[in-house]
């Protein structure tokens, strides 16, 4: 059975268990004893459920090993190799050291996921009345509170993994020391080496192609610290050396990067004077000559180059964890992904519309702290589809669809009707009549009866409010259980629509009933509940109707 | 909100106010009441350019005989935009006030380069040639030539202009760059003459220095703008550097050879048309015995501003005799610039006055002062003539014609020095020779003189009686602001020692100097490491920062700024620092963080602002002098000193502060902004370099504040930081930094305020 499906790693034999003769088998997710002439596990044990493993002393006569479990129970197996004790120690001493390697794994794992639980329960206290009001109480067991839930956790959390930049002085961790004759020693990591590949594609590329044909991976390295890129003063290379043509394309590509025309105008230096004297007028400024240095000028610009790049390396990063779908390395443009697509950034943004360009400024502009306008922090909502938002899931026939813009029209209307509304004095009520309707149009009034919904907020005790929000939490939570079974495609549906039924129902009694008679105490003249029961009704007619019909296709 | 400034109704287009916005309105009105000049300082960040602008569209709705226009300049293109679009708020503001457009025209005017639609000419990149060409194709006589043979291109949008565009004014609004664009394409008419013609009439007028200060462009555009109104230089802290650079020449030896072509070319020309249209040059010579009365008569009547390379006698005089034909004035220019090759041909460093060099002109090639004089309108009428489209060509020429007639018309105020080599490379020999103004006060004073008012403003202008002396006028009033703060939200120190107490600065005995340098280095991974998201570093100059560079790498400080930050670094290329710019500013907004290594006066310092995120800390390494060693310099600091009794220490103390001031001043950007301001050099602690900083600096810079070694600074930078993150309302600067209009009016407050402002 299993045994096909699982990595064996371990087989010991001879190994009595209760006594009895047997197998002991180690696989990847568990451990299994099976008695000889048997043909299945008497015995089973997933790792995670293991708390620690025990030996005997050397002294005793017995080679055992007893497992102890978290509900702590105990299985102890005995190591009765007929060779003699040696190869008795030497079976259990290898079981013990898988055990020792795999326990802590999935120690971890369960630890890792119990955290994960707890965090999520202790950021969302919404979620952790849930968890009471549905696990604790034992309405629903916790894995399967879990199983929908922690799927979506573990989603957004992938997602929320942040890509990591390249630190600007990578090459500076790697601390050259000398080997005490006469050479150098430069250590390098492999998260070096991915910041190095990632912020100088070129250099990948040039590992790519001559490791390890050419030459081997450290004499490449080696090389490497020998060129500009380590040595940043370093004007005049060798022109065997792998990288002396890369000084030559880097600077080129610096030059196409400046020939580029930049989209912000207020630091574009160039553009930034309105004009020049002319040729031949003005003072030369003594410090506006150029440096005679050329090493200086060389590692000045190489210095902006590896920030850039370094930057451009970040860029690429997140864009790649978008993007996934370019990774392939086939053509000219994966070579250089960050290059090619802030061509296309720069391109649209030098050709900034004036509109833009205009609010640009007026952010630049503004005084804040002189204007009066508070803006007041809010949630945004998110609607996925924003026409049911609008108009809700309104029955089409109970009243004609409006759309918007005759909403629009109709409000418009009465707007400007209020505003043209004139006196018209020969048609005034006499005033005792004004002031009953008046009162009649007050709160209270006969006129007013069916607003009463308003003041709900203020007749409902805080309190009250609070354990209602719990309630529907909890029960829609349950529904959404309940509803997600349909349609019953499987034999674990039908199992878990039953239970859910018995869990709405176990809900019903133990707490909305609570709930109702608390209700009843206060004397409240609408019925809060009413939704909530209407809610649960709907539920039970599916599961009748899906039992009856459930029935008689079995007959 | 609606304020009463000493009897005029402004519109403010804000809700509240900032007290020293409120003086410096008051400071502005006085000074407008009086017809008078002035000088005012107020921080930057602390809404300069929306108060100025209130006010003064208050003042010209309200006293529309008393005040016309207003001309507002600034230093970049990008600030120019600003300024529009304050402008257009503050009439959104009128239009929502009082219900009705204040019928108010306001427009940029930028060079062709950023105002030109016609795709042909926008082919050419280059500002020079975008001109050029554009000049090829809208003067007169390409016109005519178009008339009768429609292959020669003109612009569509020009033609259109001529046509029309006179007649239909720009409807009042406000017009950026982009909008006047827009106009043009919109009714085909060309958007940079459209707002040239307009700016005569406009109220507000917002353009470059320049087209006030260069004398070349400034005849051509602002001629005839109208006596009556307020001139603003806003960022002015620089103007006097501005009005000297455009009255400077600079002659190498290939602008001689190239003028030499020129000349050639021009001589061709002449040939040709004397062989095929002799009326032609006839008629300029008559033109030219009746002199150039026209120009005068304008002048007369001031209706055009005057120019200070076209003085008032050439007006009155006929050009003389011997450059009046077209040949004559060629070989004349020929016979100049043989003489000048002749002067470039020295063997040491000769530095001359103007008379003395006339006088050696005279004697060598018998060229008189007078002729010389007419050089440039000559040329100038002789091309006109030869229908010469392509100037740009000439332009060696037309650099040597106004070098001639700039020499021959100062004996004051400038010096010729001319060096025979770089003084770094004395082996490789480099003619150059330098023409250059040392008086500030000559290109500015026609705008002085012409129009009533003239606002000299900016962030650091301070010490502010330094202004009225190198630019010669009486302003009425002079005033500096500074900076009502609820919380302070600048943080400014000098740190004069590193942890080893090794004294920190830039002077040249010390700055080579591997302690100091290290030191530095210190100090800024240090400030590295404490300070959130963007750092910007100002050396003094850019040979400075690259020998100090080179060291850190050495001593591998720059592998520990990268730890904590990405480096970049400003170059001489633009295009280069721009392309680090904008990946600064990435850095900073993606949290990265980033530090700029910048030079003080180089392009980063002037113009490009940090706000927030951008510059939490500046730090100032060493004090930004002028390299001293320059002839033209020490010329310079002569004349100062004999002319207007400045001492050549003050003056270049205060050169240097201003400068360090303005490269500090770049991180504060208003009053919910905050950052770290750092002064590394002992020198700084000096009373006499102290007390040179804008007020609303010194005014934070405690005792202190003065002496910190590196650990004390972080230690303080670190306090200052924790302060500054934590949340600040509007609450907390309600009625002390930020006024509603109650608290505005209240009788204490404003006793308050008076004891804020200090005149000088």
């Amino acid at each position: 059975m299993s045994r096909s499906s699982e990595d064996v790693l371990l087989i010991v034999g001879a190994v009595r268990h209760k006594k009895v003769d047997g197998t002991l088998y180690m696989m990847r997710e568990r451990l299994a004893w099976m008695q000889s002439n048997k043909n299945n596990f008497s015995v089973s044990h997933r790792y995670c459920d293991i708390k620690c493993q025990k030996i005997s002393p050397d002294s005793k006569e017995k080679v055992q090993l007893q497992l102890v479990m978290h509900d702590g129970s105990a299985k102890t197996f005995q190591f009765n190799n007929t060779t003699g004790r040696p190869a008795q120690q030497h079976d259990r001493d290898s079981v013990k050291e898988v055990l020792q390697q795999l326990l802590p794994k999935s120690h971890q794992k369960i630890s890792g996921e119990l955290e994960e639980k707890n965090r999520l329960l202790k950021d969302d206290p919404e979620l952790f009345q849930l968890y009471k009001d549905l696990v604790v109480s034992q309405v629903i067991t916790a894995e399967e509170f879990w199983a929908s839930k922690g799927k979506k956790s573990t989603n957004c959390a992938k997602n929320d993994k942040q890509p990591i930049g390249v630190s600007a002085a990578f090459l500076a961790d790697i601390k050259p020391q000398t080997d005490g004759c006469n050479g150098i020693k430069y250590n390098l990591t492999a998260d070096i080496i991915e910041s190095i590949f990632r912020t100088y594609p070129i250099v990948k590329m040039k590992h790519a192609e001559h490791v390890p044909h050419e030459m081997s991976e450290s004499s490449f390295w080696t090389q490497f610290f020998q060129s500009h890129y380590f040595h940043r003063d370093r004007t005049n290379m060798s022109n065997k050396d792998v990288f002396s043509d890369c000084a030559k394309k880097d600077e080129e590509e610096m030059k196409v990067e400046r020939a580029k025309p930049m989209g912000d105008l207020s630091i574009d230096l160039v553009q930034i004077k309105d004009f020049s004297l002319g040729e031949g007028y003005g003072l030369v400024n003594e410090d506006q000559k150029g440096s005679s240095n050329h090493t200086h000028l060389t590692m000045i610009r190489r210095f902006n180059n590896h920030s850039t790049m370094v930057l451009k390396a970040c860029e690429a990063n997140k864009r790649a964890a978008t993007v996934t779908t370019d990774s392939v390395p086939t053509s000219n443009i994966s070579t250089h992904p960050g290059r090619n697509r802030v061509m296309n950034e720069m391109g649209q943004s030098s050709h900034l519309e004036p509109q833009t360009k205009k609010q640009k400024i007026q952010n630049k502009l503004g005084f804040e702290d002189l204007d009066n306008t508070e803006s007041q922090e809010s949630v945004n909502l998110k609607l996925s589809k924003l026409e049911r938002y609008l108009h809700g899931p309104t029955p089409l026939m109970a009243t004609r669809y409006n759309t918007s813009e005759d909403v629009l029209t109709a409000t418009q209307n009465v707007s400007s009707e209020v505003s043209e509304w004139n006196l018209d004095l020969s048609q005034v009520l006499g005033s005792s009549v004004a002031v009953g309707v008046l009162g009649e149009l007050s709160p209270g009034g006969s006129l007013m009866q069916g607003t009463s919904e308003q003041q709900l907020q203020q007749m409902v005790s805080q309190h009250l409010q609070e354990e209602m929000k719990q309630l529907y939490n909890a029960l829609l939570e349950l529904l959404r259980h309940f509803w997600n079974c349909f349609p019953t495609s499987s034999k674990f549906l039908e199992e878990k629509v039953m239970r859910m039924k018995s869990a709405l129902e176990r809900f019903q009694m133990v707490k909305l009933l609570a709930f109702k008679e608390r209700l009843q105490q206060y004397h409240y003249a609408i019925n809060l509940t009413g939704h909530m029961d209407e809610m649960l009704s709907a539920a039970y007619s599916k599961f009748d109707n899906w039992q009856i019909k459930k029935l008689s296709k079995k007959s | 909100m609606k304020v009463n400034v000493d009897g005029l109704l402004v519109y403010f287009p804000y809700d509240y106010i900032y007290p020293e916005q409120f003086l410096y309105m008051m400071e502005l009105k006085r000074s407008l009441d009086a017809k008078g000049h002035s000088v005012l300082e107020m921080p930057s960040g602390t809404g300069k350019t929306v108060s100025l602008l209130s006010l003064i569209v208050a003042y010209l709705r309200a006293r529309p005989l008393d005040l016309t226009k207003l001309i507002y300049c600034s230093r970049t293109v990008p600030e120019l935009e600003k300024v529009v679009e304050e402008l257009r708020n503050l009439v959104q503001y009128y239009e929502k006030e009082t219900g009705e457009s204040p019928n108010i025209l306001g427009l940029a005017l930028s060079s062709r380069k950023n105002l030109c639609i016609n795709s042909e000419v926008l082919s050419e990149r280059e500002g020079k040639s975008i001109d050029n060409k554009c000049y090829t194709m809208t003067a007169s006589f390409m016109r005519m030539r178009h008339k009768k043979d429609p292959a020669v291109p003109v612009c569509n949008f020009y033609e259109n202009f001529e046509q029309s565009g006179k007649e239909f004014p720009l409807p009042s609004d406000i017009y950026s760059l982009d909008d006047l664009k827009e106009y043009g394409k919109e009714k085909g008419v060309c958007p940079y003459f459209l707002a040239r013609y307009s700016i005569t009439h406009a109220n507000i007028v917002i353009y470059s220095y320049h087209y006030l200060l260069d004398p070349k462009i400034a005849d051509l555009v602002s001629r005839e703008l109208s006596k009556s109104s307020v001139v603003v230089f806003d960022e002015a802290h620089n103007i006097d550097s501005v009005c000297i650079d455009s009255m400077s020449v600079v002659i190498s030896r290939r602008t001689l050879d190239r003028c030499s072509t020129n000349i050639e070319t021009l001589n061709r020309h002449i040939q040709r048309i004397k062989d095929t249209d002799q009326q032609k040059l006839k008629d300029e010579y008559t033109k030219m015995v009746q002199g150039l009365r026209e120009s005068n008569a304008a002048r007369e009547t001031e209706m055009v501003m005057s120019n200070p390379v076209l003085p008032d006698e050439i007006l009155q005089e006929a050009i003389p005799g011997n450059i009046r034909t077209a040949e004559h004035f060629v070989n004349f220019m020929k016979r100049f610039n043989e003489y000048l090759k002749t002067r470039l041909r020295v063997q040491h460093v000769v530095s001359e006055t103007p008379p003395s060099f006339l006088k050696d002109c005279a004697t060598k090639v018998c060229i008189e002062r007078k002729p010389l004089r007419f050089c440039a309108e000559r040329l100038r009428s002789l091309l006109r003539t030869l229908e010469q489209a392509d100037l740009h060509d000439l332009s060696a020429l037309t650099l040597i014609a106004n070098f001639a007639t700039l020499i021959s018309t100062y004996a004051k105020g400038f010096v010729l020095i001319i060096e025979p080599f770089d003084d770094r490379t004395p082996t490789v020999p480099n003619p150059v020779m330098n023409f250059s103004c040392m008086d500030a006060s000559i290109a500015i004073k026609p705008v002085f003189d012409r129009f009533q008012s003239v606002i000299i403003t900016s962030g650091t202008l301070s010490p502010l009686d330094m202004y009225p002396k190198i630019l010669d006028f009486r302003p009425v009033t002079m005033a500096t602001f500074s900076m009502t703060l609820a919380r302070t939200c600048l943080c400014p120190m000098i740190v004069s020692k590193g942890n080893d107490q090794v004294a920190m600065s830039s002077k040249y005995e010390t700055r080579e100097d591997v302690a100091v340098i290290r030191n530095y280095g210190n100090l800024l991974v240090e400030l590295a490491c404490v300070v959130p998201d963007g750092m910007v570093c100002f050396f003094t100059s850019y040979v400075y920062m690259e020998t100090i560079v080179a060291a850190w790498y050495e001593q591998g400080i720059i592998d520990q700024i990268q730890k904590h930050k990405l480096l970049f670094i400003e170059t001489q290329d633009a295009a280069e620092t721009t392309l680090a710019l904008f990946n600064y500013q990435k850095a900073c907004e993606n949290g990265r963080g980033a530090v700029l290594l910048s030079v003080a006066r180089g392009k980063v310092s002037e113009g490009i602002d940090f706000d927030h995120h951008l510059g939490r800390a500046v730090v100032m390494f060493g004090i930004p002098y002028v390299y001293t060693q320059s002839r033209i310099l020490k010329a310079r600091l002569e004349y100062l000193r004999d002319q207007f009794q400045i001492r050549e220490n003050d003056f270049l103390t205060f050169d240097a502060m201003r400068h360090a001031a303005q490269c500090v001043g770049r991180v504060i950007r208003g009053k919910t902004d905050y950052g770290i301001m750092v002064f590394a050099d002992k020198r700084f602690s000096r009373a006499d370099k102290r007390g040179k900083l804008p007020r609303w600096i010194q005014e934070y810079l405690s005792d202190g504040l003065c002496n910190l070694s590196t650990d004390e600074a972080i230690h303080i930078s670190k306090k200052f930081l924790r302060t500054m993150a934590q949340p600040f309302s509007r609450e907390d600067q309600l009625g002390l930094s930020l006024l509603t209009l109650e608290q505005l009016q209240s009788e204490e407050m404003q006793k308050k305020m008076e004891q804020k402002m200090q005149y000088v």
